[in-house]
């Protein structure tokens, strides 16, 4: 273990510490995702093809990542605007709202899909003054989108405030003193600052909603072609004991999750660096 | 442009900043504000350019009352102590800026902003630095393309909040000179804030000293310097010994010992009224022998010969205060003091302020 | 009088122009912020409260007691108790190697340790049943030796863990990051053992990071839902966490009970909310406290 430190330490505990970590990070982590791996190359390249370009996939992937986009970028709108309001303005409720914000992630999935089933059925406490209207929420494709933006809604926010927070008021005074107005402001000054905050934001509530089960299973009606997310695929195909078709959806699916987490670092790193010393 | 304070007051909940501060200052003048960190004097600098508002009193730029002005229409150049500079914008952008937010009637063509900036660069010496970004920058460059910014806009107003405070020594010493020069080129009526004494008397034409919400004195740097309207101020610019002391009657029972200027200017009826002497630690002489009744006795506790002058400090043998005296090099040779030596210390100039009983 | 309320007015309208957004501009800002929230957080929050009291408080508390109910209730504090400690113990360790010393593959592993975050939750259980499912690689082994891990507890403790692995280290290793070795070292050499070291200068200092760390963990354990329904089976009274009760009883058209055992995970989650909000309060004060030394 001492041969991968740069630098020897005085701290004690190192060997120990990345020794436990790493072995029990295998065992629970590494170790049963490559399974996932090793078990799709048992799958011919035509089998594999033909499960995961399937019509029932296609339209899975389809309903799966046109509502989380959707949803992520309606997060980015109202999530700008949450983190805008919680940052400059003072009103009676804030520091309540500010803490409500993460409620979908603290709230169980499962709560969070039969609640806004109950809530968007065609009986229920919006849906019924939905319905006369002839929108249809529960059980259609706009359920899903509803649940998806529902669980991404923290991520722009969380983001975007603290960036908002740090902003340098001298910076915006500066602006002023040279004769720009509010909105040149805006524009020239405030949005360049938090545009990669947002752009990571919005990356990471597509990433959540990407995967997300829980909440979408209830309010989805999961009609195959019409409602079902692919997460609900593969749990299907599990259930009829359909190893393979689950693996080579599965993989599909993590792939998709390592190049969103891929994208999201770079965001990051390229938000933290872009204004360093070169 | 001229200014002119009459009155303002600003309190920020029960504190109050500035209290009643009047203040004129004429165009093409360089005035400093100085005083410590809390005195009030960036808030006055920040309601000269709008960006606060007075609570009481009103504000006349060039004649004409702007308190109630918008900041745009008021043509006020300000540069910031942390430069606020836009990062993500080139130093060319940056110093472009307030022409490029101009109403479109207004603004001056793409080419022509272009060689404004340019003149502007090469005004502050930055023209190489035109495509770099701030962060690629030192302190002093950065902060002489904020001057370049403000600038820009034609300000007849240029204001400065601390504008050197955050640069090391060596840049700052050279950036006041300069901007001294740049004054003298432009005559453009211009206020510094500053809390270095040494920065305000040498870059300012005169300095005002303020002190918690107050104006101690107005003066040029001589005159504020030379001649302290109040303790505060003795105390604020330069070095000092402090002796206090208590009048009583005619006859001051000072630590000093009894100075005959200081009976002199006391009312034949006051007493027991307590008094401060100040004395700059250059105005002290240092003999071997007594050579007149103003002396008092002090023994030689370090002698610090580092620098053009020499700093000794020393114990008055009566009252054990610490006392510090600053000699040129010759009279130091001439006396050859040494540590623990018992010398006459004898002040050449002070000055004496009551401090009323409360 | 009126003069006084003129001036104020001018005041007011003065100080929006300077340095923020006209009144109307705020106010339909503030009112947009409200409308979403109102849509996707209030009403749901009161939502679920009303249904689950919609047969008065004596059908609440009997939608918990009885078999099922109270056994979801004890499955899910067990797997809680077995899974957040583990993971306690494994954020600490792994903080404490990655903020504490350089190391090649230190970046990789800070990376690494977000994955399961990353993954779909049926993923995460997906993978177990295909190590240890019937038809699984280790299934036939399993079978012979009489082990039951998927559709068991096993199963659902290790989706359990697999899915609240980084909540703790991701809490602790930006803060020891910014904390630094020297008080460490310090400790060190004024003559201190590891365990004295850990236990006097870094425990004091990652406290409620930790504690944060762990109620956050302890929140999605409790209340994970689809990495466990993979790998579950729903056994009634066996196999069945509170979540999954939840869904069960919505799938029977039982929705007050539904509700009402779904209200307990809500309280659950406002508990946690409560304990972010002081502990960001708590830690803000300590850190101003400690830059005005």
């Amino acid at each position: 273990m001492h041969l991968l430190l740069k630098q020897p330490s005085v701290l004690p505990g190192f060997g120990l510490t990345l020794g436990f970590a790493l072995f029990y990070f295998s065992l629970i982590v590494l170790i049963p995702l490559s399974g996932l791996f090793v078990r799709t190359s048992t799958l011919s390249w035509e089998q594999f093809w033909d499960i995961v370009t399937n019509p029932r996939a296609m339209a899975s992937y389809q309903l799966t990542f046109g509502a989380s986009l959707v949803g992520a970028l309606v997060n980015g709108i109202f999530g700008s605007i949450i983190a805008w309001v919680l940052v400059r303005y003072r009103f009676s409720g804030r520091s309540l709202v500010d803490a409500l914000v993460d409620l979908p992630f603290a709230l169980p999935t499962a709560v969070a899909g039969i609640t806004l089933t109950a809530i968007y059925a065609p009986n229920g406490w919006i849906g019924r003054y939905l319905e006369p209207l002839g929108i249809k929420v529960a059980f259609t494709p706009l359920g899903v989108l509803i649940a998806l933006t529902f669980i991404g809604l923290p991520f722009v926010v969380r983001t975007v405030q603290p960036v908002l927070q740090d902003l340098d008021k001298e910076v915006e005074e500066a602006a002023t003193m040279l004769g720009a107005n509010r909105w040149q402001t805006f524009r020239a000054v405030i949005v360049p600052e938090l545009w990669p905050a947002l752009l990571t934001g919005i990356a990471m509530a597509f990433a959540r909603a990407v995967g997300e089960y829980g909440s979408v299973i209830f309010i989805a009606g999961n009609m195959p072609l019409k409602s079902e997310i692919t997460p609900l695929l593969i749990m299907t195909k599990l259930e009829q004991y359909d190893y393979s078709g689950a693996t080579a959806l599965g993989v599909v699916m993590l792939l998709v999750s390592f190049v969103l987490a891929l994208a999201i670092n770079l965001l990051q790193w390229w938000s933290s660096t872009r204004h360093m010393q070169q | 442009m001229s200014i002119h304070v009459e009155h303002v007051t600003k309190r920020f909940g029960t504190f109050t900043v500035l209290n009643d501060v009047n203040l004129q200052v004429e165009s093409g003048e360089l005035v400093a504000l100085l005083g410590p960190s809390g005195c009030g004097k960036t808030t006055l600098l920040r309601i000269l350019a709008g960006l606060e508002r007075p609570d009481q009193g009103r504000i006349f730029l060039h004649g004409t009352e702007v308190t109630d002005q918008r900041i745009t229409e008021r043509r006020v150049g300000f540069v910031f102590q942390h430069y606020a500079l836009f990062r993500h914008m080139t130093v060319a952008d940056n110093v472009a800026f307030g022409l490029n937010v101009l109403p479109r009637a207004q603004r001056p063509s793409a080419v022509r902003i272009q060689e404004k900036v340019h003149e502007l660069l090469r005004l502050v010496q930055l023209q190489a630095m035109a495509d770099r970004y701030p962060s690629q920058l030192s302190g002093g460059q950065r902060q002489r393309v904020a001057l370049a910014r403000a600038l820009a806009v034609e300000p007849k107003l240029l204001l400065l909040d601390e504008p050197f405070g955050a640069l090391d020594a060596k840049v700052r010493k050279e950036l006041r000179r300069w901007l001294r020069r740049l004054h003298d080129e432009l005559h453009i009526t211009g206020i510094i804030v500053t809390h270095d004494q040494e920065e305000a008397l040498e870059v300012a034409d005169r300095v005002v000293v303020m002190h918690q919400g107050n104006v101690e004195q107005i003066g040029t740097p001589e005159e504020v310097y030379e001649n302290p309207a109040t303790p505060f101020v003795y105390q604020f610019l330069g070095d000092v010994n402090v002796f206090h002391g208590r009048a009583i009657q005619e006859r001051t029972i000072a630590n000093l010992p009894p100075l005959p200027e200081v009976d002199s200017v006391l009312p034949a009826g006051a007493v027991d009224e307590r008094e401060v002497t100040f004395v700059r630690p250059h105005d002290l002489e240092l003999n071997r022998y007594r050579t007149n009744s103003e002396q008092f006795e002090a023994t030689v506790r370090y002698i610090l010969t580092a620098g053009s002058r020499v700093r000794v400090e020393l114990v008055a043998l009566e009252s054990e205060q610490t006392i510090e005296v600053e000699l040129t090099k010759e009279r130091y040779r001439d006396l050859a003091l040494r540590e623990g030596e018992v010398v006459f210390v004898h002040p050449r100039h002070r000055q004496v302020f009551k401090i009323p009983q409360s | 009088m009126n003069s006084v309320t003129i001036i104020a007015d001018k005041d007011v309208q003065w100080k929006e122009s300077l340095t923020t957004e006209s009144t109307l501009v705020r106010r339909l800002l503030i009112s947009a912020a409200f409308l979403y929230l109102t849509l996707f957080l209030f009403i749901p929050l009161v939502a679920i409260f009303t249904e689950a009291l919609k047969h008065g408080l004596s059908g609440y508390i009997d939608s918990f007691l009885n078999e099922d109910a109270l056994a979801a209730i004890r499955l899910t504090l067990l797997v809680a108790a077995v899974a957040v400690p583990l993971n306690a113990v494994f954020g600490v360790a792994a903080a404490w190697a990655i903020a504490k010393f350089e190391f090649v593959g230190k970046q990789a592993l800070i990376t690494l340790i977000d994955m399961p975050l990353a993954v779909s939750p049926v993923i995460s259980g997906l993978i177990y049943v295909l190590l240890f499912g019937a038809q699984g690689w280790l299934g036939p082994w399993l079978a012979e030796h009489d082990i039951k891990i998927i559709f068991a507890l096993p199963g659902i403790l290790l989706a359990t863990i697999f899915v609240t692995v980084p909540f703790v280290a991701r809490e602790l290793i930006p803060l020891m990051q910014s904390q630094g070795r020297e008080e460490e070292e310090a400790a060190i050499t004024l003559g201190a053992s590891g365990w004295q070291m850990f236990v006097r200068v870094t425990l004091p200092n990652i406290k409620w990071s930790l504690l944060y760390g762990v109620i956050l963990c302890n929140a999605r354990a409790m209340g994970e839902f689809g990495a466990v329904s993979v790998v579950s089976g729903h056994i009634r009274g066996l196999t069945n966490t509170m979540p999954l009760h939840v869904e069960i009883l919505y799938n029977e058209y039982n929705a007050v009970s539904a509700f009402a055992v779904a209200s307990l995970l809500t309280l659950l989650a406002i508990v946690t909310l409560s304990a972010k909000t002081l502990i960001e309060r708590k830690t803000a004060s300590a850190t101003r406290l400690k830059s005005q030394r």
